[in-house]
C-alpha cells in the first residue's frame, strides 16, 4: 500500500482533514506517510481472522445520566473565547 | 532547610507541625523558578507569585484550623497544559489554542485543589501530547535539568523537568503512549500511569480517548501514590470512568515483597537497548530478588506489533479528536480566508504544528473509506490480541519489569531528524496504553554521562497496589543519593 501513496491521495486526505498544506508540506507528508505505512504494513503478518476489534479496554456501552442541567451559568466565560463576537452570538463566515 | 528538595508529603508534614509555612515554600519554589526557568522553559504559563501566595494564605489558615488535613496540603504543583484549569490559559502546547481560557477545571485539578495543593503554573508539552521530546511545542523547547543539551523527554517534558528542577513538589502529566513514564525516566523522577478509567478524563483535552490517562509525577513513590489516591475515583462526568473501590493506594506502601512473582520479558532486553540501561535495570531487578521476589525471564511475544498498532489507533483517534479545532467557537482563527471551508483549512493549517498535522493525516488515512478495514480495524484486532497476551502473562506473574526507553535522554534536535526511530523508542511503553494497564517508572541508575535511567514496573488492570508496593520496596532498599543526584 505504501507504494500507492501519491500526491492525489495526500491532497484528498488534506481535504478530509480540512488542512491547508503548502507544496513542501505535501511533499514531506507524502514521504513520511510512505515511511510510516511501510512500517505499519507489518500488521498484515498477524492472523486476526477470528478476532473482534477492540475499541476500548473495558467495554462500557451506553453510559447514561439523567438529562438534568448541573453546571452553573458560565455563558460569559464561554463567549469570551469567541474569535469574533457580537453581543451574545459568535460571528462566523457564511455557511451557504 | 532545602525545602524544594523535600518530597510533597515531607513538606506538608512540616507545614502541619509548624516547622515551615506555606508562604516559605511558595517563595522557595519561585526562587528556583527565577534561577532556572529562563534556561529550562518548563512553563507555558507561570502564575504570578502574589496569586500563589494568596492561595497559599487561604490554605495555611485551613491547615492551622485543622480543617485541611490532606497529606499534600500547602504544596506547590504544576499542571500539564492539556489539562483544563478554570479561567487560566490552556494551550496544549499549540498555536491553535493560544488564547483559549477554559470555563471549567478538569476533575483531577478540582480534586487537587480541594486537597490544598497550590497550582503555580501550566507546563510545557509536545503539541497536543504528540511527541517524545517536548520539542514540538509552539511555546519553545524544554530542556533536561540534568544536561541542558538534552531533551527532557515527552510529551510531559515540562511537568517532569519542573519536578526534577525543584520548581514544584509534584506535577500532573498525561500518558497516551508513554508520555508520563518516558520523560520521568529521562528526568530522574517517578511517574505513574494508572489503569485506564481510574482518573477522570473530564477536562483533559483528548488525544487518544481510549489510551489517555492523567497521572502523577513526583520525587518518590510515596508522593505518586498519595497524589494518585487523591485524583482517582469514579466521576460521572467521564463516561469511561471506572467505579473502583480500591483507590487507597498508599496502603500499598510496604517494603514486603516476599514471594511476589516478577516476569522479565526477554523481548524487552533484545537488540536496540542501550547496554548501560540493560545493566541498570537488571541490577534493579536483582535488588528485588534479594528482597524476596521470585524473578523469572519469559518470552512475551508480539512486541514488534506494539508500535504499528499504537500509531494507527492513536493517530486515528487524534485525527477525530482534533477535528473540533476549527476556529469557530474558540481558539485561533486565521485572519484571512475565503468562505467557511477555507477558514477551516487556513486556521488548521496555520494553527497546528508539523508533527500534529502529520499524525492527523495518518489518522485520517487510516479511517478513510477504502483503507479503514486494512488499517484501523486491523489495528483494533491486533490490540485485542495484545490485550489477550498480557491477560495470559498476568496469570503467571504479578508484575512485569523492564526498561522504560531504549536510550537515555537524546540530545536536542536529534530525534526529530528521524521520526520513525523516535516512534520506535516508545516500544516499551505503548503496550500499557493499548491494554489499559497501570505502569510506573522509577529511577534506577545513571549512564556514564550522568543522565538518568528509569525502570518500568507494569501490572495487570487495577493492580496499582502491586506496582506501588514493588516500586516502594525498591526505593527503600536503594540509596537514592546514588540513583538520583
Amino acid at each position: 500500500m505504501a507504494d500507492k501513496i501519491n500526491e492525489k491521495i495526500i491532497e484528498d486526505m488534506a481535504v478530509l482533514a480540512k488542512l491547508k498544506l503548502s507544496k513542501d508540506e505535501i511533499e514531506e507528508t507524502k514521504k513520511d506517510m510512505i515511511k510510516m505505512l511501510e512500517y505499519v504494513d507489518k500488521l498484515k503478518e498477524l492472523d486476526t481472522e477470528n478476532e473482534e476489534p477492540m475499541y476500548q479496554v473495558f467495554s462500557k456501552n451506553n453510559v447514561f445520566r439523567d438529562d438534568v442541567v448541573k453546571n452553573k451559568d458560565d455563558r460569559e466565560d464561554i463567549l469570551a473565547n469567541a474569535p469574533e463576537r457580537e453581543n451574545d452570538t459568535i460571528v462566523v463566515p457564511k455557511t451557504y | 532547610m532545602d525545602l524544594m528538595n523535600l518530597t510533597a508529603c515531607q513538606l506538608s508534614k512540616k507545614i502541619k507541625s509548624g516547622e515551615t509555612k506555606v508562604s516559605e515554600i511558595i517563595n522557595e519554589a519561585y526562587k528556583q523558578i527565577d534561577l532556572k526557568e529562563k534556561e529550562l522553559n518548563c512553563f507555558i504559563t507561570l502564575y504570578e507569585k502574589e496569586e500563589a501566595l494568596a492561595k497559599g494564605k487561604k490554605v495555611q489558615e485551613l491547615i492551622d484550623k485543622g480543617e485541611l488535613t490532606s497529606p499534600i496540603a500547602g504544596v506547590p504543583v504544576v499542571i500539564k497544559d492539556n489539562i483544563c484549569t478554570k479561567r487560566k490559559l490552556t494551550t496544549c502546547g499549540s498555536k491553535i489554542l493560544n488564547n483559549f481560557v477554559p470555563s471549567y477545571s478538569a476533575e483531577a485539578v478540582t480534586r487537587l485543589e480541594k486537597a490544598g495543593a497550590i497550582i503555580i503554573g501550566k507546563s510545557n508539552m509536545d503539541e497536543f501530547a504528540k511527541g517524545s521530546t517536548t520539542e514540538t511545542s509552539y511555546y519553545g523547547i524544554t530542556k533536561n535539568p540534568w544536561n541542558k543539551k538534552h531533551v527532557p523527554g515527552g510529551s510531559s517534558g515540562g511537568s517532569c523537568a519542573a519536578v526534577a528542577a525543584d520548581m514544584c513538589s509534584f506535577s500532573l502529566g498525561t500518558d497516551t503512549g508513554g508520555s508520563i513514564r518516558q520523560p520521568s525516566s529521562h528526568c530522574g523522577v517517578v511517574g505513574l500511569k494508572p489503569t485506564y478509567g481510574t482518573v477522570s478524563r473530564y477536562g483533559l483535552i483528548a488525544y487518544g480517548s481510549s489510551l489517555d490517562q492523567i497521572g502523577p509525577i513526583g520525587k518518590d513513590v510515596r508522593d505518586c501514590a498519595t497524589v494518585l489516591e487523591i485524583i482517582s475515583g469514579y466521576d460521572e462526568k467521564d463516561s469511561t470512568s471506572v467505579m473502583r473501590k480500591d483507590c487507597d493506594f498508599t496502603s500499598a506502601l510496604s517494603e514486603n515483597i516476599q514471594g511476589i512473582k516478577i516476569g522479565v520479558p526477554k523481548d524487552y532486553f533484545a537488540e536496540g537497548l542501550n547496554q548501560e540501561i540493560k545493566e541498570a535495570v537488571i541490577k534493579g531487578i536483582e535488588v528485588l530478588r534479594e528482597k524476596g521476589a521470585i524473578v523469572e525471564e519469559f518470552d512475551l511475544g508480539l512486541t514488534e506489533y506494539f508500535i504499528p498498532t499504537y500509531y494507527i489507533i492513536a493517530s486515528a483517534e487524534a485525527s477525530s479528536n482534533l477535528s473540533r479545532f476549527d476556529g469557530v467557537k474558540y481558539g485561533y482563527r486565521a485572519e484571512e480566508y475565503n468562505g467557511l471551508h477555507n477558514m477551516y483549512k487556513e486556521t488548521r493549517g496555520q494553527g497546528f504544528g508539523k508533527e500534529t498535522k502529520k499524525r492527523i493525516m495518518l489518522g485520517t488515512f487510516a479511517l478513510s473509506s477504502g483503507y479503514y478495514d486494512e488499517y484501523y480495524l486491523k489495528a483494533l484486532k491486533a490490540r485485542g490480541l495484545i490485550k489477550k497476551k498480557f491477560d495470559d502473562t498476568f496469570k503467571k506473574y504479578d508484575v512485569i519489569i523492564g526498561p522504560v526507553a531504549p536510550t537515555t535522554a537524546p540530545k536536542l534536535g536529534e530525534s526529530l531528524k528521524d521520526p520513525l526511530k523516535m516512534y520506535l523508542s516508545d516500544i516499551y511503553t505503548v503496550a500499557a496504553n493499548l491494554a489499559g494497564l497501570p505502569a510506573i517508572s522509577i529511577p534506577c541508575g545513571m549512564d556514564k554521562n550522568g543522565m538518568p535511567i528509569g525502570m518500568q514496573i507494569m501490572g495487570d488492570c487495577f493492580q496499582e497496589k502491586k506496582i506501588i508496593n514493588i516500586a516502594y520496596a525498591y526505593q527503600q532498599a536503594v540509596d537514592q543519593g546514588q540513583i538520583r543526584r
